[in-house]
This record gives structure tokens, C-alpha cells and sequence, in this order.
């Protein structure tokens, strides 16, 4: 076959991309417009992607396994939120205490992914309808425990946390002297406060050298060969990542007091690990099946429904720890609200790094965090310079996040509304045929 | 035979509506035993009733028509909106040549909407038949993302008449109170009476009866016939020589309308235009309350949209005072089962749909 000629290419990378590159340049007009100091602006798009990260990854597994975007996960968040009211009322901070919470929340997670899959099953073909209606619903249910319950008929005496009438818990839990940090400054509670958090600049400068070397030894194992073009793109783009990061250093401008929390790195990094090994495992394998195509996965003796209920425990279970990283890391949250948003932003950001209902990879959620919360830093500050007002550019990103969500569904409910039309017509011009 | 009669009834109700209805029953009785002002209970159930009526009548074409429950209905609240804001913008330009009544101003802002809804409703229609099968998620995030560009254009619309704008800053406000142009109430004080304590808002009342008596003709007529043969079964309607397509455009626009008009009332009645975030969650209310009627995603008839009203609206008034006698965080407990049964209702009905193969 003729290796397609580069237009072409271009073209149909275009195509299959357009969310991503409409991101990218109104990011980067964004940040223009925006005018916005290069320190802040690493500052904040430091914060957001360690703390969005995790929540993004966990949507992944249930598109693969063709449920579309778990929205859904919202009930993850809530379990989170509950335990750590809890964890703040026994007084368990730092470390230990985030560790306490991940144990805690993962039966009650699994529990209610287990019940969210079943609901699915009953909603096949409408599960992102349902799973954000069931978001819904769970607030309801939440509201009612935490509102009406706890202080009155679960008793619980902390002045701190329950409203001054005795009964419900207040609408903001404060943080700061118990989870906060937990994870991101690990070391705090042993006086080491920079424990496991280097700058900025030597971290960029660890991942361009280590991560090119890794890169290559990799591809060596493999017996992958890399093409000319690639390895030199590779090596540019360490060297320039690494002439940043001294320059940056020689400087000693602010951007040095940026630092990174490495161990929520890793947490993350083990999630993205975890991920490329399960699809490897049989498991993983039938979940693709289902996912591909659940009458084929069914003749082929996979248990369908099981492993789609299977599927949604983990993105649940993935969920709630993602929302304690996100929690631990703002340091306070609103007990009625700090959920809500967590569906629309998380989905929004796997979408603007090209995932679709149907197809999501660690690569579309980690850019995507990254687009999505550019665009999130910037457009308030955009938005002032422009019109005078930051309102608007709060306005617009919210927009943004829903439009972005309803143009990708439309297209692909459009893209396979067609293609059932097209295998129709062809399935029909075979049978005249053949009489 | 009404045996008969009553199991078919019973089956149709299905378990979830037998313990809202049993739910609600539970409210009235202790309403009776808590010796609640049921007077005035009966009196704000109507006014709801009748505040809500159009918008949850604007349901029934878009599932007649076989898209479903019309999550997108704030497309039509937003057109409605619209039209209010413009009305109110015209009785101030024209100050001093021409003076309108309430009434006027009320009917025109119905009709400045029609155009705005007649047009976004078959685009919107246009959309949806790309989307079959994927109508309730779309449709909710049409809702979603029309709602939050419109909050930029409740910014930059170039509105002058004071009463609308902030007075610093840039926009129009979160609420536009409609008492000043005497637009408020202005239905529901037409020959208003009092039946003892009840205060009963006949205009209101009258209005939701009238369209929804309109309803019940177009339903009858060729084209609404035609319309629920295509929301049926498509494909024996399209061999019938029925255009599906084009059933469905109608049946959107049609909820799209309905949508701009009922929240005119609902404005009216609640004296205030609410802009911004206030029509985001409208539409779930009205799915929730339709299904409560007895309506399925495919199937609704204006008996459902009636018995939905008076259930669904009937619960929100009486459960609030009740929940006041149990526990100190009163308002907190209307919302909250608000939000539980509305949901659940609507979830109830999705896993009725079958499994969607």
C-alpha cells in the first residue's frame, strides 16, 4: 500500500483532532490576550494538573468498556467527601490521615459502583443520560444524610464541623489543620516540609534528560525502531526543555520557588501504569471486547453484563481517590457543592484531548487536563483585558466546558447514525445483488 | 368491569408513581393531623399548578413525536426569556408616546418570543434527527450550553431600560422584577375569586387549560396524527409516506414554543424574570413531573401532563410545612425530597425504556 502523501495525512489528522487543536490555539490566544505573568500561570497550571490528573484517568476504563463518559463518577466524589468528614471529626491529619481515607472510601465506592453498573445494565444505550441524572439523585440522597442525619439520629459532636443548631454538617469543611497538603507535602507532619518536593526547573530538567534516556532504553528492549524524524523531534525538544530549566536555575527567578509534589506524581504515574497493564491483562481484554462490541463479546462467552459492572467499580473506586487527591490539595471544600462540578470538568478535559465516547487513552486525559485547565487560568484575565470585566471570561470557560461536551456527543451520535445507514445500504445493495 | 378497569389502571401506574402517590397521600393526611392551613395550601398548589402547566405541557410534543422528554426545553425558556426582556425594553423606549397595560405587555412578550423559538426549535430539531438515539444526552447538553452562552449575552445585549440593567457595571440582572410594568400576577388576578380561604387564580388556570385544549386538537389533527405515527414506529411510518424528519422538527419546535410561552407564565406569576443561572435545571422539573403523570419516554398524553402537575407540584407545596414539624432544618427537607423524587422518577422511567436494543 502507498504511504499516504502528507497533505493528506495532515488533513485527516485535522479531522480526527479538531476539538484538540480548537483548544490549543484558544488557549495560546488565551494566554496572550490574557498577559498573564509566566511565574503565576506555572504556579497555577502546576496545582490543577497534579490535582485534576488522577479524577481525568479514572473516566477511561468505562469508555473503553463502551459506556461512554462516566458521569457518574460524581458519586465517587461524594463517597470521598463523606470519608473525610469523618477522617477530620476522628482528627487523623497529614499522610496517615489521606492513607485512612483511601482505605475507607474504597468499599464504599466499590458499593456504589457496584449499584451504579447494575443501573446501567438496565440502561444500556442511555448510561450517560442516567449517569448524570443518578448524580442528581445521589445529591438528594447525600443532602438528606449529611443535612438532616448527621448530629441528629447518627450523633456527632464537633462544634467544628456540625452546624450550630446540632444537627447537619456545616457547608464549608476547613481542611487546613487536619488532610490538607496530605499528600502533596508528605513530609510536613515530620517538620521536613520539602520532603519529596523539588523546584520547578530541576524537576523539568530530571524528566528531560531521565525521560529521553528512559524513552530510548525502552525502545531498545522493545526492538521498536525509532524513525529519524522522531528521535530528532525527541532529542529537540529534551534539549530545549533542558536549556529552560538552567537557564531558569542560573537566574534564580521566581519560578524556582514553584514546587512540584512528586508523590502525588507518582500516585498519578502508578494510576497511568496500572491502566496500560490492566487492558494487558484478560480482563482487560474482554472489557475491550465488550466494548467493541457486546453481541460478539457475549458469543465469545464473556460475562457482558459483569464486566461492565466490573468496569464501573474501577472507574468509581479511581474517582473517590481522585477526589480526595483534589480535595486534600484545595485545603477546604463546600460539603453541598465541592462535588458537583467534578463530572462536567473531568469529562470536558478528557474530550479536549481528543478522547470520544468510544476511544479514551492516558495520553488524552493527561493533555487534556493540561488544555482545559490553560484555558481555565487564562480566560478570566483574558477576559478583563478585554471587555473589562472577568465575569466574562468565567462565563466563557463554563461555556466552553459544556459545549465542548455537547459538540463531541453530537458528533459521534451524527458519525454513527451514519455509519449504521452506510452498513445498511451496502447490506441492502448485497442482497439485491444476490437475487 | 371496573375491576377491570382498575388493574389495567394499576398496572399502567407502575410502582414507582403508586409510592409517590402513596407518598403524597401520606403529606395530605398529615397535613390534616398537623391542622396546617390547607386553605392556604390549596390555594399555592394551584398557583403552582398553574405556573408550571405550560412548561410541563411542552413535553408532550417531543415525546409524541418520539425524541423524548424535551431536556432542552431551556432552549425554549431562553427564547421566552428574551421576549420578556424585549417587551420590557419597548414599554421603555416608547415611554410617553404609547402606555401599555399589563396585559399588553405580557402578550408581547409572547410574541416577540414566537420568532426567537419558532427558529431555534427547528434547528434544534434539525440536530436532534443527526442524533437519534442519543436525543436525552444531547438534548441535555443543548440545554446546558445554550444556558451558559446566554449568560454572556445577558452581558452584552444592549439593553437601556433601567430596570433591567445593573446600575454600575456591565448586563442586565440576575432578576427583572415584572411588578413595576404591572406584567406580575397579570394572570393570575383575571377573575380571580375566593372560594372560602381558597384563592382560586382563574387567568392562570384558564390559560394552561386553553393550551392545553389546543394540544388535544393538534393532536387530533392530520398532522399531529401524523406526528405520533412517527414517534410510534418510524419505520411504519416512513412506509406509511409519513416524513419522520419532518414530525420531529414539528414536535420540537412545537415543545420549543411551548417552552418560550410557559415560562412567561411561570415569570408572571413569580413576578420576576429569572436570567443567568435560573433556567439551567427547569426542563429536569418538567421530565420529572410528566413521567410522575404516567408518561413514559415514548408515550404521553395530556391526562399525564395534568395528573403530573397536580402529584408532582402538589408534593413540593405540602411537604415543606410538613417537614417542618419534624425537623428544625424545614426548607432544606422540601428541596431535598424535591430532588430524590424528581431524579428518581426520571431514572425510574430510563430503566423502563428497555435496553435500548
Amino acid at each position: 500500500m502507498e504511504k499516504p502523501i502528507f497533505s493528506q495525512r495532515l488533513k485527516a489528522f485535522t479531522a480526527n483532532n479538531v476539538v484538540t487543536i480548537m483548544f490549543v490555539v484558544l488557549s495560546l490566544l488565551g494566554y496572550l490576550v490574557s498577559g498573564m505573568n509566566p511565574f503565576l500561570f506555572l504556579l497555577d497550571i502546576v496545582n490543577r494538573v497534579s490535582r485534576n490528573a488522577f479524577l481525568v484517568l479514572s473516566l477511561i476504563i468505562p469508555v473503553t468498556a463502551g459506556m461512554g463518559l462516566n458521569f457518574s463518577i460524581v458519586l465517587g466524589a461524594m463517597a470521598a467527601q463523606a470519608v473525610m468528614i469523618f477522617v477530620t471529626h476522628w482528627g487523623v491529619t497529614g499522610l496517615p490521615g489521606i492513607l485512612l481515607c483511601m482505605v475507607l472510601v474504597t468499599p464504599l465506592s466499590a458499593i456504589l459502583g457496584y449499584l451504579t453498573g447494575r443501573l446501567f445494565n438496565k440502561t444500556k444505550g442511555q448510561e450517560m443520560i442516567a449517569g448524570l441524572i443518578l448524580g442528581f439523585f445521589a445529591q438528594g440522597v447525600y443532602e438528606l444524610f449529611f443535612l438532616q442525619l448527621v448530629g441528629g439520629v447518627i450523633p456527632m459532636n464537633n462544634p467544628a464541623l456540625v452546624m450550630s443548631s446540632g444537627v447537619g454538617i456545616r457547608t464549608t469543611v476547613d481542611l487546613s489543620r487536619g488532610l490538607k497538603y496530605g499528600l502533596d507535602q508528605p513530609g510536613a507532619g515530620w517538620n521536613m516540609p520539602n520532603l519529596l518536593r523539588p523546584t520547578l526547573p530541576w524537576t523539568a530538567a530530571a524528566v528531560a534528560v531521565l525521560g529521553l534516556a528512559g524513552y530510548l532504553i525502552y525502545c531498545r528492549k522493545k526492538g521498536a525502531r525509532l524513525s529519524k524524524s522522531k528521535l530528532a523531534l525527541l532529542i529537540t525538544g529534551s534539549v530545549i526543555l533542558l536549556s529552560w530549566s538552567i537557564y531558569q536555575i542560573q537566574s534564580g527567578s521566581m519560578i524556582n520557588s514553584i514546587r512540584i509534589p512528586l508523590l502525588t506524581w507518582f500516585v498519578i504515574l502508578g494510576l497511568c501504569l496500572f491502566i496500560s497493564f490492566f487492558f494487558q491483562t484478560k480482563l482487560g481484554q474482554d472489557m475491550r471486547t465488550v466494548g467493541q462490541d457486546r453481541e460478539v463479546a457475549a458469543v465469545a462467552g464473556i460475562q457482558v453484563d459483569k464486566i461492565r459492572i466490573i468496569a464501573i467499580i474501577m472507574s468509581m473506586i479511581m474517582a473517590s481517590w481522585g477526589h480526595i487527591i483534589f480535595l486534600q490539595n484545595i485545603g477546604t471544600f463546600s460539603t453541598y457543592g465541592s462535588h458537583e462540578q467534578v463530572g462536567l470538568y473531568s469529562v470536558a478535559a478528557i474530550l479536549v484531548g481528543g478522547a470520544t465516547v468510544d476511544r479514551a487513552g492516558i495520553g488524552h486525559a493527561l493533555l487534556g487536563v493540561l488544555l482545559f485547565h490553560t484555558l481555565f487560568i487564562v480566560s478570566p484575565a483574558a477576559g478583563r483585558r478585554l471587555f473589562g470585566d472577568a465575569q466574562v471570561g468565567e462565563y466563557f470557560r463554563v461555556f466552553v466546558a459544556y459545549g465542548v461536551i455537547g459538540v463531541t456527543l453530537a458528533l459521534h451520535a451524527w458519525k454513527r447514525l451514519l455509519q449504521a445507514k452506510n452498513k445498511r445500504e451496502t447490506r441492502e445493495t448485497a442482497g439485491e445483488a444476490e437475487e | 368491569m371496573l375491576r377491570k378497569a382498575l388493574a389495567n389502571f394499576l398496572r399502567d401506574f407502575g410502582p414507582a408513581r403508586l409510592i409517590i402517590f402513596a407518598f403524597f397521600l401520606f403529606l395530605c393526611i398529615a397535613a390534616v393531623l398537623l391542622r396546617l392551613d390547607l386553605a392556604e395550601l390549596l390555594t399555592s398548589s394551584l398557583v403552582r399548578i398553574g405556573m408550571w402547566g405550560v412548561l410541563i405541557l411542552s413535553m408532550l410534543p417531543a415525546i409524541v413525536a418520539g425524541i423524548g422528554p424535551n431536556f432542552g426545553v431551556s432552549l425554549g425558556i431562553l427564547c421566552g426569556l428574551l421576549g420578556g426582556l424585549i417587551s420590557l425594553e419597548a414599554a421603555y423606549r416608547l415611554e410617553g408616546t404609547f402606555t401599555f397595560s399589563g396585559g399588553d405587555l405580557f402578550f408581547a412578550a409572547v410574541l416577540f418570543s414566537l420568532p426567537f423559538a419558532v427558529l431555534a426549535g427547528m434547528g434544534y430539531g434539525w440536530l436532534l434527527n443527526r442524533v437519534k438515539g442519543s436525543e436525552m444526552m444531547i438534548a441535555t447538553y443543548v440545554g446546558f450550553s445554550m444556558v451558559s452562552i446566554m449568560k454572556l449575552a445577558w452581558l452584552f445585549l444592549p439593553f437601556t431600560n433601567p430596570e433591567m440593567a445593573w446600575p454600575i457595571g456591565r448586563g442586565v440582572r440576575v432578576q427583572v422584577s415584572l411588578a413595576n410594568r404591572g406584567i406580575a400576577h397579570i394572570l393570575n388576578n383575571f377573575l380571580s375569586f375566593k372560594i372560602g380561604e381558597v384563592v382560586i387564580p382563574t387567568g392562570l388556570l384558564l390559560f394552561f387549560a386553553i393550551c392545553s385544549f389546543l394540544m388535544w386538537l393538534f393532536m387530533r389533527s392530520k398532522t399531529g396524527i401524523a406526528m405520533r405515527a412517527a414517534g410510534d414506529n418510524p419505520r411504519f411510518a416512513t412506509a406509511a409516506g409519513i416524513n419522520v424528519n419532518r414530525s420531529r422538527i414539528i414536535g420540537t419546535t412545537l415543545s420549543t414554543v411551548l417552552g418560550a410561552v410557559g415560562i412567561l407564565v411561570y415569570a408572571q406569576s413569580y413576578g420576576f424574570i429569572q436570567l443567568y443561572e435560573g433556567p439551567m435545571f427547569m426542563p429536569f422539573v418538567a421530565v420529572a413531573a410528566i413521567l410522575i403523570g404516567g408518561a413514559s419516554v415514548k408515550k404521553a398524553t395530556i391526562a399525564h401532563v395534568i395528573i403530573g402537575a397536580v402529584l408532582f407540584l402538589g408534593i413540593q407545596v405540602v411537604a415543606v410545612p410538613v417537614a417542618n414539624a419534624f425537623t428544625s432544618d424545614w426548607a432544606s427537607m422540601g428541596e431535598i425530597s424535591r430532588k430524590i423524587i424528581q431524579n428518581g422518577v426520571i431514572l425510574y422511567a430510563l430503566t423502563q425504556t428497555g435496553s435500548g436494543e
